[in-house]
């Protein structure tokens, strides 16, 4: 017989890995889209265009 | 006895022996989301409120990691305040007093929270944010918490500053630098911090005391700090309407200006007004409400700024 009976340990467990993982997946997700925000920046496009008429 | 009813069995009394383990929610309350939550909204009106256009993704980040580093160093504020928060009602219910996380989680929470929110401000948008955000933690917990906060009556008023901060954190995101707006914004808050403590102190009778906790209800007594409070509204409300003449400020902040500081002088010239007997005999009845008045007074104007920073694309915001 499988032990079913679910701790109040195991509830708590699991909402510090759950949470944890959001945070992590969220982390992941932020770093991305700060990437994609500075890289597309108007800054960035006239450094690389001033860039690429230098060469 | 079968395997489940031996494994159950064993499983309660391993559980019992093992100390709580907290869950999520446990560690996200070592961070006062309370106190986060006008963090939050006092770094977005300075960030909002500069006359320089911000990516929303790169101030979405920025505030998030002011307020990430806000909710670190209110964590390693539980960890060197833990002793004192046992005795306190109003400190009792925290993560560590609870015996719902340790000393030792709380500070190394604290700690790398901390140095990630200040790396991560600083890497998504400048030197001067970073610094200013490492320099609040720094202020709260070494300063206020750990210096001011047992020592001296003035600790609400120097340690205030802490609070005061995230505007001119938010201020200095999206301009890279500090102004005379941004250095308002912060006087706003620090002239508002102590009446709105000096309130709670009013009612929370007896907390303090026996924390040993030199609040001004403590050391001077309760009839200094009524005298306290109506000194420091006025003050706060003229710096408060000047504002309205600045660049942050307008018509529409100006109106709000009027009413509310209008509303707390009235409410602190009657606390004022009032000695022991009579807030005994309605339990505290107008310095209740004159602290949660407070509140209000602060979201109002700051989210007056914010009005006048969304009309300016209009051409109606400011003067």
């Amino acid at each position: 017989m499988a032990i079913s009976k679910q701790h109040d340990m195991h509830k708590r467990r699991f909402s510090r890995n759950l949470g944890l993982g959001v945070v992590l997946a969220g982390f992941v997700v932020l770093v991305f889209l700060l990437t994609v925000a500075k890289v597309t920046d108007d800054g960035f496009d006239m450094q690389s265009q001033q860039t690429q008429e230098g060469n | 006895m079968s395997d489940a009813s031996l494994n159950n069995t064993t499983l309660n009394s391993a559980a019992q022996a093992q100390p709580y383990e907290a869950q999520f929610g446990d560690y996200f309350a070592l961070l006062k989301p309370r106190v986060m939550t006008l963090v939050v909204f006092t770094a977005f009106v300075g960030l909002y409120a500069a006359p320089v256009a911000t990516n929303p993704i790169i101030g979405f980040v920025a505030i998030l990691f002011i307020a990430v580093g806000g909710g670190a160093s209110g964590a390693l504020n539980m960890w060197w305040d833990a002793d004192i928060d046992r005795i306190m009602k109003r400190t009792q219910k925290r993560p560590i007093p609870s015996g719902k996380v340790t000393e030792g989680e709380a500070f190394a929470i604290g700690i790398a929270l901390s140095g990630f929110a200040v790396v991560m401000l600083s890497l998504a948008t400048n030197l001067l944010a970073g610094a200013l955000l490492a320099f609040t933690i720094f202020f709260y917990v070494v300063i206020y918490s750990m210096w001011l906060k047992r020592w001296t009556p003035q600790n609400i008023v120097i340690g205030g500053a802490a609070g005061a901060f995230p505007p001119m954190i938010g201020w200095a995101a999206a301009t890279g630098s500090i102004s005379v707006e941004s250095v308002l914004m912060f006087t706003l808050i620090f002239m508002w911090t102590p009446p709105h403590f000096w309130a709670l102190a009013l009612f929370m009778k007896g907390d303090y005391h026996e924390a040993g906790i030199p609040m001004l209800t403590v050391t001077h007594g309760r009839r200094a700090t009524r005298v306290h409070i109506i000194v420091y509204t006025i003050l706060l409300a003229i710096l408060a309407v000047g504002t309205a003449f600045t660049g942050v400020g307008g018509p529409l902040y100006l109106s709000f200006a009027v009413v509310l500081n209008a509303m707390f002088v009235k409410g602190s010239i009657e606390i004022w007004r009032r000695d022991e007997a009579m807030a005994e005999a309605d339990g505290y009845a107008v310095e209740k409400k004159f602290f949660k008045l407070s509140l209000l007074y602060l979201f109002a104007h700051f989210g007056a700024i914010a009005f006048e920073a969304a009309l300016a694309p209009f051409g109606l915001g400011g003067w």
